[in-house]
């Protein structure tokens, strides 16, 4: 079972919370390290406009190439914009991207998992075949295939990086959920008179939502990088935008010897945000694991 | 009385790799209003599959309702569609079941699984819900129900839990519980407790009930009339007084002699039925407890008895030799 909290006492929702943070911090200091990276990338997302020092698309021309300084403490690229800003806000583009595709692809990939596990038989069949079509197709071609057809747009970015994930979560999610069918309350729920869409909603979905945390933590790191992916193939966020992979794309390649800050730092906040993502959710797994909950 | 619940020739099979399994073969009994019977066997023998049949809730395509009706306040509840037959689950018919520990979800707190069905099937708003589960939770004698309603089900004792399951069912005053093997899964002392509770709220509400059960001493003591059932079929059927004191089947007969007893002179063994029960994919051609009978005649392998009214209460048994039975007994 996942319940969260175990105990006889029922503590008020705050100090709860409070208490499992706390937990979390002690027991999984790794975990919490990445934690703190991802609050600090939403921090930085936030209070961008107050925090970066230039307007990330504002050329100089003045300042082209200039390297780390007190006045552009990561640089200036090949049209003197500053890195730091563009990778501040560059943050929004990867959170945006990344929690919307991961979000949506984890939710809809749980539904389908549930769905899939209760319904059984033919719709079982059916459901699980069509998805592994879509999961014959490596993670990253599906994506290109998908932001080729569809245009690369913010909105249809999160699309094609949402699709690929679907399969991979409903296959984790369904094989949890087949040992909640056979729970008695799920009959029970049935013999209530539940619609199957609130039997499946209201009482099996919240009994996977330990796989589905796990699992959109794994999916947002991936899907940074994927979004990091496309817009270095060109395929993604569309210059002058300020985005992790574009910036490590075009002048940065062409000036890599010269002006290697242009590369370095982008790629620093890529490997270090899928990195905190990683970890944090690994931490996660076990934290809402029971039979490692002891340790 | 007014009859309730008639079942009559319900016939369930599943089918399996090694045969089609008849686990309900042509069983009819009936339920009148406010009385409590008894569906009494061995494991596997078809109860609770009965029990699924009449709710509906017969796991397809592996089973299958092949045959028969189930008549409920008129109508035949395997006519319905799915919809109908949603909203007779839980508002019309009620059902309880074995294992406590599992039926109840463990991510949902308890106020809100008893208040769910009250908001659904009665249309009660959250607070009226929540007024009514109080009032509930009292009946079935949980204390402290303003804060119980607030905690999980792992907070719960087994007893505790079943006594939610049967506020569960009552919730939306039903006029017939099914109650599948209510209380397997519970130590003695707690067993009877929760039958007692049963007993008492069947009568203050008028409600029905369907006790299926294995144990002997809970049909005596809770059940007006009792159905036996062997294989798949019922093979005896009497008021519970009548079946304790003239069993016109060796079945029941060996059941009850099976049984331990403390106002007898304590016996060195108990008297078990010798053998297995049948395997329901390839059952024999005559009566299906012949193999084990100590009553068994060449006619006996040759063709099954059907249920035949014998003298005495209500009474019915499916054995060639139920007058004879009663006449030994009697000896």
């Amino acid at each position: 079972m996942s319940e969260l909290v175990v105990g006889l006492e029922v503590p008020s929702r705050g100090s709860r919370l409070r208490a499992a943070c706390g937990d979390f911090i002690r027991r999984r200091p790794l975990g919490a390290i990445g934690a703190a990276v991802i609050l600090l990338m939403f921090a930085a997302a936030l209070t961008a406009p107050l925090i970066s020092p230039y307007d990330p698309v504002q050329v100089h021309f003045a300042a082209m190439l200039a390297p780390p300084s007190a006045e552009h403490w990561l640089g200036t690229d090949s049209f003197g914009r500053d890195v730091l800003s563009r990778l501040i806000y560059g943050s929004q583009t990867a959170l945006i991207v990344g929690f919307g595709a991961s979000l949506l692809g984890a939710t809809i990939g749980a539904l389908i998992g549930v769905a899939s596990a209760y319904f059984g038989g033919r719709i079982d069949l059916l459901l699980q075949r069509f998805m592994d079509v879509l999961l014959s197709f490596p993670l990253i071609i599906l994506a290109l295939a998908l932001v080729a057809i569809l245009g690369n747009s913010i909105p249809n970015l999160i699309v094609a990086i949402m699709i690929p994930m679907v399969p991979r979560c409903a296959l984790v999610i369904r094989s949890s959920a087949l040992s909640i069918r056979e729970m008695p309350y799920v009959d029970a729920a049935r013999a209530a008179g539940f619609t199957h869409s609130r039997i499946i909603l209201r009482h099996m979905l919240p009994n996977v939502m330990a796989t589905y945390l796990v699992m959109l933590t794994a999916f947002l790191g991936q899907a940074i990088l994927l979004e990091a992916s496309l817009s270095f193939l060109g395929l993604g966020v569309q210059e002058p935008l300020p985005a992790w992979g574009l910036m490590l794309r075009g002048a940065a390649v062409e000036f890599a010897e010269t002006a290697p800050w242009m590369a370095i730092f982008p790629g620093v906040a890529i490997s270090l945000a899928v990195f905190a993502f990683n970890l944090f959710g690994d931490s996660l797994r076990d934290a809402l694991d029971p039979r490692l909950r002891t340790q | 009385m007014a009859t309730l619940l008639s079942v009559s020739s319900l016939a369930t099979q599943f089918s399996t790799r090694s045969g089609v399994v008849k686990a309900v073969d042509g069983v009819s009994w009936n339920v009148e209003e406010g009385e409590t019977v008894a569906l009494v066997g061995e494991s596997g023998c078809g109860k609770s599959a009965s029990a699924l049949s009449i709710m509906r809730l017969i796991a397809e395509p592996a089973g299958r309702i092949v045959a028969g009706s189930v008549m409920f306040k008129g109508r035949d509840l395997l006519a319905l569609t799915e919809e109908e037959m949603r909203k007779v689950r839980g508002r019309e018919i009620g059902m309880i079941f074995q294992e406590p520990m599992t039926s109840l979800n463990p991510v949902l707190t308890v106020g809100r699984q008893l208040t769910e069905g009250l908001e659904i099937h009665l249309g009660m708003t959250p607070t009226a819900a929540r007024a009514r589960a109080l009032e509930l939770l009292g009946m079935v004698g949980i204390p402290d129900a303003q804060r119980r309603l607030a905690q999980y089900p792992h907070q719960f004792s087994g007893g505790m839990r079943q006594r939610m399951m049967i506020a569960m069912a009552l919730a939306c005053e039903p006029p017939l519980i099914l109650a599948d093997e209510p209380t397997t899964a519970l130590d003695v002392t707690i067993q009877a407790q929760i039958l007692e509770l049963m007993k008492s709220l069947s009568r203050k509400l008028g409600v029905a009930m369907l006790i299926i059960t294995h144990n002997l001493g809970v049909v005596a003591r809770y059940a007006d009339r009792v159905n036996v059932m062997y294989a798949g079929k019922i093979i005896e059927q009497a008021s519970a007084r009548e079946l304790y004191a003239n069993p016109r089947h060796p079945y029941t007969e060996g059941l009850l002699r099976s049984v331990p007893r403390l106002d007898e002179p304590r016996r060195s063994k108990l008297a078990p039925i010798e053998g297995q029960p049948p395997d329901l994919t390839h059952l024999p051609q005559g009566c299906s407890f012949a193999p084990r009978c100590r009553w068994r005649e060449a006619r006996c392998l040759e063709s099954a008895p059907e249920l035949a009214a014998v003298a005495g209460e209500w009474h019915t048994s499916a054995c060639w030799q139920a007058e004879h039975l009663g006449a030994v007994a009697a000896a």
